[in-house]
């Protein structure tokens, strides 16, 4: 199979998934949703690391670093800031604030 | 760029798989915290995986660089009150934007620099790399403009002025040509120029949008995004950035409705309405 088919599949493929799987979205989460999708794109991150890793340029040294910082500041922040917003969403729901996944809240 | 060993093939693929499993935790009240570590655990693996497979230079400068950006992030996050997170959400999406923009600006410079030069990249890969740069750029732009007006820096009621429809037009058209330009016969300076062209287009994208609809704009731009980091993905030959972009570019998009719809408006309203002349809320 041709490369850039390959890369195409995966593309489409993800688009579906993508779609599906937020499908069932209720609206009070529709802003915490945005604030996680946000934080994942911060991945990007990954690409800054590699393309100023492999630079010799100095400033694209600089401008990489830049980015990283940037990235940085996507995915850190917007995982935090997506945490803060959830734990307002079950405090709302339950005063006594449980952990996550802690069960002994019982009635919701 | 270094041929990418087996076992981190499938660390991304699993890092991909646990961005899925966040969306999907993410969407439903019982399981969205848990979703969102997830998501946040796969984010860091992902991250350190490069460490340990590419010869990277600068290794310091890069960890600086990340802890900076760490403590920028959580300071920014943490002293935010919760009447400013979507403003937050827009200044988080619109680095991030940048930062793609920026990559791709880069990975555009090594491509020209390269022994052989751009015959040994196909044109699609110089379509993905101008599509990364102006779309990042717009991103940025447009996010800090809706920063600047739910943080009441500027005026949250819509602005337009005599021309702006036309100016919008001719940026549009303007950023189409430089990205065509780029794919024919690559150069640094069309990359400069589409991105400012892009900054420009994104500020003029979100000027005309009334405060009350910023919040369904914040989450279009952050769809654009997603889509900039998966053609990011596709330059830099990296399959976890394609999957966790394209997810947030299709699921961004499809929030972007359902939000639109929850408010009983469409997107094109919310974006155009007031070019038009209609009202859009402020």
């Amino acid at each position: 199979m041709n490369d850039a088919v390959v890369w195409l599949t995966i593309f489409v493929l993800s688009v579906f998934v993508g779609i599906e799987v937020i499908a069932k979205v209720s609206s009070t989460l529709h802003t915490p949703l945005m604030s996680g999708a946000n934080a994942i794109h911060g991945i990007i991150l990954l690409g800054a690391i590699l393309v100023t890793g492999t630079t010799d340029n100095a400033l694209a040294l600089v401008i990489g670093l830049v980015a990283i910082v940037l990235a940085a500041v996507n995915m850190v922040g917007g995982f935090v800031v997506t945490d803060r917003m959830l734990q307002m969403f079950v405090r709302r729901k339950r005063p006594a604030r449980t952990e996550p996944g802690a069960t002994e809240g019982g009635a919701r | 760029m270094t041929a990418v060993p087996v076992w981190a093939q499938l660390v991304y693929l699993a890092c991909a798989v646990g961005f899925i499993l966040a969306l999907k935790g993410l969407s439903g009240p019982r399981t969205a915290r848990t979703g969102n570590l997830v998501g946040a655990a796969a984010a860091v693996i992902a991250c350190a995986v490069p460490f340990f497979y590419v010869d990277l230079d600068h290794v310091v400068l890069i960890l600086v660089a990340i802890a900076v950006g760490t403590v920028g992030g959580v300071v920014g996050a943490r002293r935010v009150q919760m009447t400013q997170m979507p403003q937050m959400v827009a200044l988080f999406n619109g680095v991030g934007g940048g930062a793609a923009a920026l990559v791709a600006l880069l990975e555009l410079h090594e491509i020209l620099e390269q022994p052989g030069g751009v015959d040994v990249v196909g044109w699609f890969v110089l379509v993905a790399t101008a599509f990364t740069i102006f779309v990042g750029s717009v991103s940025f732009a447009g996010s800090v403009i809706t920063f600047a007006k739910l943080q009441e820096l500027m005026s949250s009621a819509p602005l337009v002025f005599p021309g702006l429809a036309i100016v919008f037009g001719a940026s549009l058209v303007a950023g189409v040509g430089l990205a065509t330009q780029l794919a024919l016969s690559p150069a640094m300076w069309v990359g400069i120029v589409l991105a400012l062209v892009g900054l420009l287009f994104g500020a003029l994208l979100v000027l005309p949008v009334g405060g009350a609809d910023v919040p369904i704009v914040i989450s279009l731009l952050n769809a654009f995004t997603g889509l900039t980091v998966a053609a990011g993905g596709y330059v830099l030959d990296n399959v976890v950035l394609l999957v966790a972009g394209t997810l947030v570019g299709a699921s961004g998009t499809f929030l972007t409705l359902l939000m639109a719809k929850a408010m009983g408006r469409s997107v094109s309203n919310i974006l155009f309405g007031a070019l038009k002349g209609g009202s859009t809320l402020g």
